[in-house]
């Protein structure tokens, strides 16, 4: 029986938020235990060297020292991505990059284990180092891992949809533009740690600070050749994640092994700088975009390559390369769409999945390319982006199935909020305003590894004491995923969160859900949490009905209570409707799943990039921008977000200017980047700040007020129709920073991030803009060729020659 | 978890008392007031003193009448109403409020010179083969110098040489006063005229000088100067009487601009003046590539900084930029 | 230097301990006493996850010598609850959305604590400058400035 929502759409305080304020949760550092030994990891000093010998025998006979690993203790590699198992817990022939971890010692304390690790003695035989996807290319040997495309490409891949070169031919004007997106990483404030030991029964127990305990519990049983069923991996509370912790780690392997083969506790805590080696975040990509439109402003196509920098191992890198391109049509409407996009090993740490995940760069772009546009057109760019809106319910040309779209709203919104048409190219020289939009998923549609089991699981138990208890693999890694699922169990049983508990992110007793990443948990964990309490809600109506005098289907679950729908005053309280039920059925549980639909497209890679529903978000940057130093203030930025629904807005808002943080960090300062050192006198090639100090992340005085938006408009595929929000208000900033900057003192800058420096140097050039000038030349494949939905196309690849003319 | 190595630890009471511990002990032995210089850099290895002396508990030398003593924190500094306005801007906006807490003028004067192939783990610099200025031979910020070009990153100092400050250094053989300008080298390993048996007790600031310092800076906090400005005039008038203009973050040492001092003697603060004034300025600042930011950047703007700092000793009214700049009103 | 003795005060507790002389505030607390809502994200004085209070100022307690703490009292965040009852500004904290991951918290509600009682009526500017030396990678700040407003009115109600 519908009734009104009592606790979704209320701002409430978080499940776990007393815990949070009070000192009194435990992250995985905190943890300690009886007897428990300490571990530390030896890096290589070299970006690229063949691991000749490593003796430990020194190391091993330190006072204090209970064992030494090396790479001899792994002979089985690991990967988050079946296609790409690259990596051994401890380099066994090759180190791919500074930091790459060679041997562990295990003793009774941190300062022992690490005087006893600088005892190892490693022989590297070194090789020439490969510091860009340009030098990939052009050097393909000695290659840096030997599988791939060829030489050092690690994946390269091209998919056109609808002939785009006739597209582009057929336009009124075709843009080129090359972008460039640099590398960054997720700094959270919490450095990984893991504890491993074996429980009452000698299973193996970890926990661990990752965002995906499920993955991590199939590679540990890969790697330590451990049962599955005989390994229990709990996610602790991850102290800000970001993607970061996503790929299991060598350092967690080395605490299992350790504890298996001593039978004693072994933590091990990485220092920040061995945070930027593990890395996994923001791939650096270089972009060249072909778009075409019509005089009055309509979309005909676009042609977008990109070129990655994967670093040193293969990581999530297949999934970031394909995401480079596929979610770029979500947007607009584009008729056709190609993209190629190739990544290249390098001898960096490996680049993998950061909040928004391989989208950022294009979407730089693509916003910004649309802003040279609409100039050229004479068009507001507000107008430009309305008039190519892709449609509610829509396919695009790459057959992705889009839903609900509220994109129109949340530009209305903050153009609204931000006063652009009064205020835009008024503000006077060096004052400016900037537009951009983006979009984002809310869960990738297919798993990291292929299967056809749920994505994920909820069980539900209830009790005569009236208390709910929630398990579910999801993890908490900030955003809030425990509240979700409180909150959408609680609004559906009519009770309040206080009598929820949520058991989360645990192997050993909650079903599986594959993790926190992509977005996926609202709507996947709280789509399967909805369906494992309606089970209940049902059979606790039916239990009911009779006392209450009605049918099952007019019970009503609101505050606690439970009554028929016709006549509120035939009611019990929840607990009473539970132990009827509980005596009337027995114990009470129920399980719920979800899987997401099957995506339309059928051609081979048409996995990446569907997903049950998309976010989309708007977002105006004012800026000002001195033209003499180049120094460049955000004083605030306007933001709307299509969320569907916000269960708890005060963590929606959260989440949408923590993204927005994360944006203009970006967008300003935050770079991974690397030195190289003069090569006739080194072969050093080294992270150019691996530190909180060097890595610069906003602080609060460097961050501007940010007014937000919510745009609801309930997702039938969503729980209570709740999208995502951890991802996608993050990814319109820079763009929306990069046009502002050219309202303020017409100069593009076309790379990220965008510094003073940049916009001086801009400012000085003939061509007003600083950016890359070449795109090399990449070896892509022939393009899987799929025409669009409104060409005829079955969303299966078509042999070129035999498709169908344009009707 | 980075951790500190072994050391012993001494607390003396009195300035003569760790004056005879530091002759003592000789190099093995390092001084420590608040910590926040020195432990980074134990922790990293740059140091390793086997004898810690700390200075906390010396009354001695928190004095706050007529001089500063160099064990005041930072926050002490600028909390104080007699603190001169260079100094005050210069104290407020090195590293972080909780750090300010921690540390002190002596410690900022005392900073140890930085460089991004420095400045790292011991871990870090193992795969550069280290650098010039700890345990290795070549400069790779400029590879055929001879000399560690690190970089002079404390705030006070340029603030101090403007306002024509000294310092006393105590030993166990005397003390002895110099000029802030006379305590620093040039040379990034060797960036202190200050023997390493002296303590540097307090500091003398002559009053009367209109000051102002402007810090160059990625972000509102923590980081350290890429470029600092001081500068300090006396009027006679609308008639610059003397003037003193310091620069920071800029050499392996603070130094005082003298050129630009003897210009602008005897002028009036015209925007003509203030920008000849601030290309001789500028003219002085040879940033090298081993801090934040772009090199041919921080060249760029320094006759910017210096012009901001002029404009606003002539009563200009410089508050936005402060801010965008700065971040905080100073 | 082996084992060292030390007595300070820790959230109005005398405590007595003996550990290793090259700890910091930061491994006392944690590693000593157990008292592990004291986070750590640098060790090198670089992002404030490690903020305590040193006789009521807000200090860095992974650049403080544990040696150097010998009668002094520290103030954690495990000492800021009264009883049951959530000190005002944790309570806004969490109402507000100033903590999502929760690994800054306790830091900067720390150096929330200490601006508070200087300052009990502080503008959101003084409250940026005064948390300044607590990065924070989630929230964006805005809501930790405005769960800082709310704890200072609350604050400021209850000492009328």
């Amino acid at each position: 029986m519908k009734k009104k929502l009592d606790v979704v759409g209320k701002a409430r305080r978080r499940v776990d938020g007393r815990a949070k304020v009070t000192g009194a949760l435990r992250f995985a550092d905190d943890l300690s235990m009886p007897r428990m030994l300490h571990a530390k990891l030896l890096r290589s000093p070299h970006p690229h060297a063949v691991v000749e010998q490593v003796k430990t025998e020194k190391a091993a006979k330190h006072p204090g020292v209970h064992l030494v690993l090396t790479g001899k203790d792994f002979p089985i590699p690991f990967g988050i991505m079946p296609v790409s198992v690259d990596e051994y817990p401890l380099a066994r022939e090759r180190v791919r990059y500074v930091g790459d971890p060679v041997a562990a010692v295990i003793a009774r304390d941190e300062q022992t284990a690490l005087a006893a690790a600088e005892l190892i003695e490693v022989s590297y035989r070194v090789l020439p180092p490969v510091g860009s996807p340009q030098e990939g290319l052009q050097r393909p040997e000695p290659r840096i891992h030997d599988y791939g495309e060829q030489g050092n490409i690690h994946r390269n891949q091209a998919y056109e949809f609808g002939d785009v070169a006739e597209a582009l031919g057929n336009s009124d004007l075709v843009f080129e533009d090359l972008y460039f997106y640099e590398g960054n990483t997720h700094l959270p404030m919490e450095q990984q740690a893991s504890l491993a030991f074996l429980d009452q029964d000698g299973k193996l127990q970890i926990s661990s600070s990752t965002q995906n305990p499920h993955y991590l519990h199939r590679q540990l049983a890969r790697v330590l050749q451990v049962p599955e069923a005989r390994i229990r991996v709990l996610a602790t509370p991850n102290g800000g994640a970001f993607g970061g912790k996503c790929d299991p780690g060598g350092h967690e392997f080395v605490v299992g092994k350790a504890a298996l083969l001593l039978g004693r506790p072994v933590k091990i805590g990485l220092t920040r700088e061995e945070v930027f080696y593990v890395h996994r975040g923001r791939h650096p990509v270089l972009m060249k975009m072909r778009t075409g439109v019509t005089k009055d402003g309509m979309l005909t196509g676009m042609h977008l390559q990109t070129l990655l920098d994967g670093g040193g191992y293969g990581s999530h890198g297949p999934a970031s390369t394909f995401y480079t391109g596929v979610l770029t049509p979500v947007t607009y409407h584009y008729p056709r769409f190609k993209f190629e996009a190739c990544r290249v090993f390098t001898n960096k740490p490996a680049c993998g999945p950061k909040r928004g995940h391989g989208t950022p760069q294009p979407r730089f772009g693509q916003e910004v390319q649309l802003d040279r546009i609409a100039e050229q057109l004479g068009i507001d760019p507000a107008e430009l982006r309305l008039k190519n809106l892709m449609k509610a319910n829509s396919l695009t040309a790459s057959w992705l199935r889009v839903g609900s779209i509220g994109l129109e709203e949340c530009i209305r919104k903050v153009t609204g909020m931000s006063g652009w048409k009064e205020r835009r190219g008024k503000l006077g020289r060096g004052r400016g305003l900037g537009l951009a939009c983006s979009t984002y998923m809310c869960g990738a549609g297919v798993a990291i590894y292929w299967n056809k089991m749920p994505h994920s699981g909820v069980q539900v138990l209830l009790d005569r004491s009236g208390s709910v208890i929630v398990y579910c693999g999801a993890t908490e890694i900030g955003q809030g995923s425990d509240d979700v699922l409180a909150a959408v169990v609680a609004e559906t049983l009519g009770v309040g969160t206080d009598v929820v508990r949520v058991v989360s992110g645990d192997t050993g007793i909650t079903p599986v859900d594959l993790g926190s990443y992509s977005s996926r948990v609202t709507i996947m964990a709280g789509n399967a949490a909805v369906q494992a309490a309606e089970r209940l809600r049902a059979s606790l109506a039916g239990a009911v009905s009779e006392t209450l005098g009605t049918l099952p289907d007019r019970v009503v679950f609101s505050q606690g209570k439970v009554y028929a729908a016709e006549d509120p005053s035939r009611a019990m309280s929840f607990v009473e409707a539970v132990a009827i039920a509980e005596a009337a059925l027995g114990t009470l549980s129920a399980v719920g799943s979800y899987s997401p639909p099957k995506p339309p497209g059928k051609y081979k890679g048409s996995g990446v990039g569907p997903s049950p529903a998309y976010s989309f978000t708007a977002c105006v940057v004012e800026t000002q921008v001195d033209e003499r130093t180049g120094w460049i203030h955000v004083p605030r930025i306007w933001i709307a977000h299509d969320i569907g629904r916000a269960l708890n807005p005060t963590l929606a808002r959260g989440q949408v200017v923590g993204g927005v943080y994360m944006g203009l960090g970006e967008a300003l300062m935050e770079e991974q980047a690397f030195r190289r050192l003069p090569e006739r006198l080194s072969g050093a090639l080294v992270h150019r700040g691996p530190s909180m100090l060097d890595y610069k992340s906003l602080t609060s005085l460097d961050m501007p007020e940010v007014e937000v938006a919510l745009i609801e408009d309930p997702d039938p595929n969503c729980p209570y129709g709740a999208k995502e929000v951890g991802q996608g208000p993050l990814l319109p900033v820079m763009p929306a920073l990069a046009n502002a900057i050219y309202d303020a003192v017409g100069v593009r800058i076309d790379e990220i991030p965008i510094t003073p420096d940049k916009v001086l140097r801009a400012l000085d050039s003939k061509e007003k803009r600083v950016g890359p000038q070449t795109f090399p030349a990449v070896p892509y494949p022939q393009p899987v060729f799929v025409l669009p939905p409104w060409e005829g196309g079955d969303g299966k690849e078509v042999k070129r020659d035999a498709a169908p003319a344009v009707v | 978890m980075l951790r500190l190595p072994w050391f012993d630890y001494r607390a003396p009471r009195s300035v003569a008392e760790a004056a005879k511990i530091l002759a003592g002990e000789g190099p093995r032995a390092m001084l420590i007031a608040g910590g926040t210089d020195l432990l980074p850099n134990m922790k990293r290895r740059h140091q390793s003193p086997q004898v810690l002396v700390s200075l906390r508990q010396i009354e001695e030398l928190r004095k706050l009448n007529g001089v500063f003593g160099s064990g005041l924190t930072l926050n002490q500094i600028s909390d104080s109403p007699n603190t001169p306005t260079a100094l005050r801007q210069a104290a407020v906006q090195v590293a972080t409020p909780h750090l300010r807490n921690m540390g002190t003028l002596g410690g900022n004067l005392c900073l140890d010179t930085r460089c991004t192939y420095y400045n790292q783990t011991y871990e870090w610099r193992k795969a550069i083969d280290f650098c010039l200025k700890k345990d290795g031979e070549t400069c790779w910020v400029a590879t055929a110098s001879k000399r560690c070009v690190a970089v002079s990153s404390t705030d006070t100092a340029p603030a101090l040489i403007a306002l024509d400050a000294a310092v006393t250094l105590v030993s166990t053989s005397g003390e002895r006063e110099v000029k802030v300008e006379d305590l620093y080298k040039n040379d990034g390993i060797d960036y202190l005229s200050r023997r390493p048996d002296e303590i540097l007790t307090e500091v003398r600031v002559p009053a009367g000088w209109k000051s102002t310092y402007w810090k160059l800076r990625r972000r509102g906090s923590f980081d350290f100067p890429i470029l600092g400005v001081a500068a300090a005039l006396r009027f006679s008038g609308e008639i610059v009487e003397e003037a003193r203009i310091a620069l920071g973050a800029a050499a392996s040492r603070p130094f005082l601009v003298e050129k630009a001092g003897e210009f602008l003697k005897g002028k009036r603060l015209g925007d003509e003046v203030i920008a000849q004034a601030a290309e001789l300025v500028a003219n002085r600042a040879k940033p090298m590539d081993n801090t934040d930011m772009d090199l041919y950047w921080r060249k760029a703007v320094a006759d910017d900084l210096a012009g901001y700092a002029l404009r606003e000793l002539r009563g200009d009214d410089l508050r936005e930029t402060r801010l965008r700049i700065a971040r905080q009103a100073l | 230097m082996k084992s060292v003795h030390l007595r300070l005060t820790v959230n109005g507790e005398e405590r007595e301990l003996l550990f290793h002389g090259y700890k910091t505030l930061l491994e006392v607390l944690r590693e000593e006493l157990g008292l592990t809502g004291t986070k750590h994200g640098c060790e090198l004085g670089e992002c404030g996850a490690c903020t305590v209070l040193l006789d009521g100022a807000p200090v860095l307690s992974c650049l403080v010598l544990g040696l150097e703490c010998e009668g002094r009292s520290v103030q954690t965040i495990e000492g800021l609850a009264r009883g049951p009852e959530l000190h005002p500004l944790q309570a806004a904290f969490t109402d507000f959305g100033g903590s999502q991951c929760g690994y800054c918290t306790p830091g900067v509600i720390m150096a929330a604590k200490a601006l508070l009682e200087r300052n009990p009526q502080p503008t959101a500017q003084e409250i940026k400058e005064a948390t300044a030396g607590n990065l924070c990678r989630c929230t964006g700040y805005n809501q930790i400035v405005e769960a800082i407003e709310d704890a200072a009115a609350k604050l400021r109600a209850e000492a009328k």
